[in-house]
């Protein structure tokens, strides 16, 4: 028990060598990263099961590699065992999304990889190259909101804000798939985002008129 | 200026911006993903900062080694918080820190330093008092009247025991900070509910001036009660940023600390009898009750809550001490768990006498303070009326024939508020542009919107004419926000400073005017005589005449005189409506009904959004929260929020809001509305729940296995 944590291998003396009971996460991804290039969580499972062998095997140092960022390449050199949400934080300046449960349940991270919405916490930068990754960073043309930014703005769907920049994508990324919601599909399409300060009223609005609004062709 | 400018409220019928439900003007930010919150920040240079936390409930630390941490490529300072010989009382307690270039290096960098503890002997769990053994330590006996002869000569005796366990705040962002301490200069970016004091709870254990810090915050992702200070965490990164040389270092919290140390809500327990006649006036009460805050102990429920006035009493409270994280203040503290256990008990009275726990409300509300009762009368038939409870509510268990039963419960509560210490500036300049400066936070309650309000209608201006500085220790003094005071406060300096500024412009613009200062007003962008309205300037022609000395203007409310700006004191009845399935134990919420007591009301909008939040936060601890312990290992068993559950966006039915506002409430001025109601929620759906199922689950959270076994006459 000398120095570890049952709750956490984040405290562990000694670095897993392998996943074992009650491995976490991030040690989960440390294990995984080391090997191999191409091999990520369980959202992309099945996925990773059709990949072909990787071409190298790259790390445990720093590798260079590019993600696609709202259309365009970025470069950024992280550890494989980086997620794709702490590249974007801590390496490229990009902090809309949050870091907040950081083991795939809040959905403040959440990000539309490929057109399917993902929590990036749950993946790993280097996996998520030769894909666009939409952030809340490219949803505003210019000054101009996008609708379901501003849908949030209108129906007061935000007040700490810090679960908000997640909403938005999530809710994005339902509408992208669900262009007709009813009130009962936004309540189960969001389940998987939380919000500390209670906001859920006004996002139950701002998600269907959002989706009206899109629809109607103005943006989006 | 002879006399003191007449810093009153408009009349309600005069108002042009203040009760207009307008947009928060930090939405766009925010729903962009462009507000800049402390722990998005990355100045040149940065550290990342990664704690090593204790494993054990209560141990001794007996050695520890950072020197191969420290020889770690990239790790630019190692700081021990526990050295060897200390005495930890709670898991997650901070052992070490490590300052690095990368964050992965920092937590490599925490796994190789070696600590040996001494493990000693825990307790951990507090709903037993029977297991507290020598942790328990009794306040002693509170008497008030004969509750012996009242229980002897009562019509009816009710009883039963109500728990409401320990939740953490768990505030989206963590607690911490980004800071950088350089010489005898201390810059830093926190995530703190007191931006002002920020720099006093720390200069003393650095040793540098409190004129020294720069404490800067532009939004802060949730506090509840829970970020009063720079805590530990900020004197550590201090520590590594001096180490480092200067550089800055960023320490938040990971998610499993913050939820273990950084702050719950204490727990509390109660046996209740209530002794009262038929007609449902109760006569007497009796109360063993015991909670936990932590370590140190803490977490005293007023009891009987609200209805204190109860002739005949005797009270009786322990405090338990276990090895957990302390406890912080928690949105209205103490009051969540007074209102369960005492509306539990009240509505375990009713069933007794067989009567409407409405009626059982309204009877005993006479003992509530005087100046309270007849809001509370009106607040009882009003959400009854919402909530259509002459139709719905049935006696206890008769709640359908189905495995689903449907049921109605009660919870009130009571709030203080005030305004708390601020100051603010306001600034017009001679090209007619305005900037209001003010030293406090926006906790996401609107606090940026609500001053612009105010000073908008005070200068006759729009919304967007305002420029407005929070967030800074470089601006005039504010406080915490905390105790629902922010609004008050904030809301009363700016009107001051702003009133102030103007009838400096009236007497720079009416010589223009041909008229005396006090013969001025401002309305719609524009200085005008009262008495004459075609003598009027535009507000820019009028500031022209200030030639280029612009107007700088203080307004301060001392929380001690408000002068009927704010003022202190709110009701609230809410009204919880749920169905249980008696199958699977599941309680899902229908309509959540709270009728909210309110002074003068800046923003519906947002006031609405707070009650919304209040509520939802509190279906949450009704139905979810609980930071559940595990008495082996002492250890928390769902610090995360995958098993420390927080309700969801499916979770909270329909919530209808009623704020009271009226000309009468109106005329008292601000009052807060963060914490009132949050009150009140575990009370009404614990209430529900019983009348729903015909029995009394005892303990909050309202889960299926709970339920079940009070359905099957179980303890659980």
């Amino acid at each position: 028990m000398k120095g570890r944590c049952l709750v956490s291998s984040r405290k562990d003396p000694e670095p897993p060598a392998k996943p074992k009971a009650g491995f976490s996460r991030r040690g989960f991804i440390r294990g995984v990263g080391l090997g191999s290039g191409a091999v990520g969580t369980g959202l992309l499972e099945r996925e990773a099961v059709a990949a072909p062998a990787p071409a190298n095997v790259v790390g445990p140092g720093p590798v260079p590699i590019t993600l696609t960022i709202n259309g365009k390449p970025v470069n950024v050199t992280v550890e494989p065992r980086v997620t794709l949400l702490d590249a974007m934080r801590n390496y490229l300046d990009l902090t809309g999304a949050k870091r907040v449960c950081d083991r795939g349940t809040c959905g403040a991270c959440t990000v539309i990889l490929a057109g399917k919405t993902v929590y990036s916490c749950s993946v790993l930068a280097i996996d998520a190259q030769g894909k666009n990754i939409e952030t809340i960073e490219g949803l505003a043309t210019g000054n101009n909101l996008h609708p379901v930014s501003a849908a949030f703005v209108n129906h007061d769907a935000q007040q700490c804000g810090y679960c908000t920049a997640g909403f938005v994508m999530a809710a994005k990324g339902f509408i992208d798939k669900h262009p007709n919601p009813t009130m009962e599909d936004v309540k189960h399409g969001l389940g998987g985002n939380l919000c500390r300060c209670g906001t859920y009223m006004g996002i139950r609005q701002a998600v269907v008129e959002a989706a009206k609004e899109m629809k109607g062709g103005k943006n989006g | 200026m002879a006399n003191t400018p007449d810093y009153s409220w408009p009349p309600m019928e005069k108002r042009k911006v203040i009760g207009k439900p307008y947009k928060r003007v930090d939405g766009p930010q925010k729903a962009s993903g462009r507000a800049k919150y402390s722990s998005d920040l990355k100045p040149k240079d940065l550290l990342f900062g990664v704690y090593l936390t204790c494993p054990h409930a209560h141990a001794r630390v007996t050695s520890i080694d950072t020197s191969a941490a420290e020889k770690t490529a990239g790790v630019k300072a190692v700081h021990v918080v526990s050295p060897a010989g200390t005495e930890i009382q709670w898991a997650g307690t901070e052992i070490a820190a490590v300052a690095a270039t990368t964050e992965e290096i920092a937590r490599d960098a925490v796994r190789k330093i070696k600590v040996d503890y001494e493990v000693l002997p825990h307790l951990v769990k507090d709903d037993d008092l029977s297991k507290a053994g020598a942790r328990a330590k009794a306040a002693g006996e509170k008497v008030v009247g004969d509750p012996d002869k009242a229980f002897q000569e009562a019509e009816a005796v009710s009883e039963g025991q109500y728990g409401i366990p320990v939740v953490t705040h768990c505030c989206l962002e963590t607690h911490g900070q980004v800071i950088q301490w350089q010489g005898d200069q201390v810059s830093v970016f926190p995530s703190v509910q007191d931006v002002t004091h920020y720099a006093g709870s720390l200069a003393p254990n650095i040793k540098v001036p409190i004129p020294n810090f720069h404490v800067k915050q532009d939004h802060i992702g949730g506090a509840f009660g829970s970020k009063f200070a720079a805590d530990s965490w900020g004197l550590v990164g201090a520590n590594l940023s001096q180490k480092a040389g200067g550089r800055p270092v960023k320490l938040f919290l990971d998610r499993d600390t913050d939820q273990m140390i950084a702050g719950n809500r204490p727990s509390a327990y109660a046996k209740i009898r209530i002794a009262g006649k038929k007609d449902g006036t109760v006569t007497g009460w009796q109360s063993e009750s015991w909670a936990t805050g932590g370590f140190t102990g803490g977490g005293t429920p007023p009891l009987p809550y609200i209805i204190d006035t109860i002739p005949n009493q005797r009270l009786h409270h322990t405090s338990v001490a276990v090895n957990a994280g302390p406890s912080r203040a928690w949105r209205a503290p103490n009051n969540q768990q007074a209102s369960y256990l005492t509306c539990s008990a009240l509505e375990d009275f009713a069933a007794k006498i067989g009567m409407d726990p409405m009626e059982v409300f309204q009877k005993n509300v006479a003992y509530a303070p005087t100046a309270r009762v007849e809001t509370y009368r009106y607040q009882l038939q009003k959400a009854a009326e919402i909530a259509d409870w002459k139709k719905l509510w049935h006696p206890r268990g008769q709640g359908g024939s189905g495995p689903v039963k449907r049921g109605l419960g009660l919870g009130f509560s009571a709030w203080g508020g005030g305004g708390h210490q601020s100051q603010c500036r306001t600034t017009i300049n001679p090209d007619g542009s305005v900037l209001v400066e003010i030293g406090t936070q926006d906790l996401g309650t609107g606090t940026r919107t609500i001053i612009i309000q105010v000073a908008a209608e005070t200068l006759g201006l729009t919304m967007g004419a305002i420029k407005l500085a929070i967030g800074s220790s470089d601006l005039p003094p504010d406080s915490a926000s905390g105790g629902s005071t922010t609004v008050g406060g904030v809301s009363s300096s700016t009107r001051k400073s702003s009133m102030n500024a103007l009838v400096k412009l009236f007497e720079a613009a009416a010589p223009a005017l041909g008229a005396q200062p006090e013969q001025l007003e401002a309305v719609d962008g524009h200085i005008r005589m009262k008495d004459n309205p075609s003598k009027t300037l535009t507000w820019q022609a009028a500031c022209r005449k200030l030639g280029t000395t612009k107007i700088s203007e203080m307004g301060e409310n001392q929380q001690r005189n408000p002068m009927g700006l704010n003022a202190s004191g709110v009701a609230g009845i809410q009204v919880a409506d749920v169905s249980v399935d008696t199958e699977t134990g599941l309680v899902k919420i229908n309509r959540y009904v709270a009728v909210q007591d309110c002074g003068l009301i800046i923003n519906p909008r947002l006031s609405e959004s707070v009650c919304y939040g209040a509520i939802i936060m509190g279906i949450g601890t009704a139905l979810f929260e609980e930071r559940v312990m595990d008495e082996q290992t002492g250890l928390m068993l769902n610090p995360d929020m995958e098993f420390y559950k927080l309700a969801g966006i499916d979770d909270i039915g329909e919530i209808i809001v009623h704020l009271d506002i009226r000309e009468e409430n109106d005329k008292r001025g601000v009052i807060g509305l963060g914490e009132p109601p949050a009150i009140a929620i575990c009370a009404a759906v614990g209430n529900a729940v019983a009348n729903a199922i015909g029995v009394r689950v005892p303990n909050i959270p309202m889960t299926p296995d709970r339920v079940l076994a009070a359905l099957e006459g179980r303890n659980a």
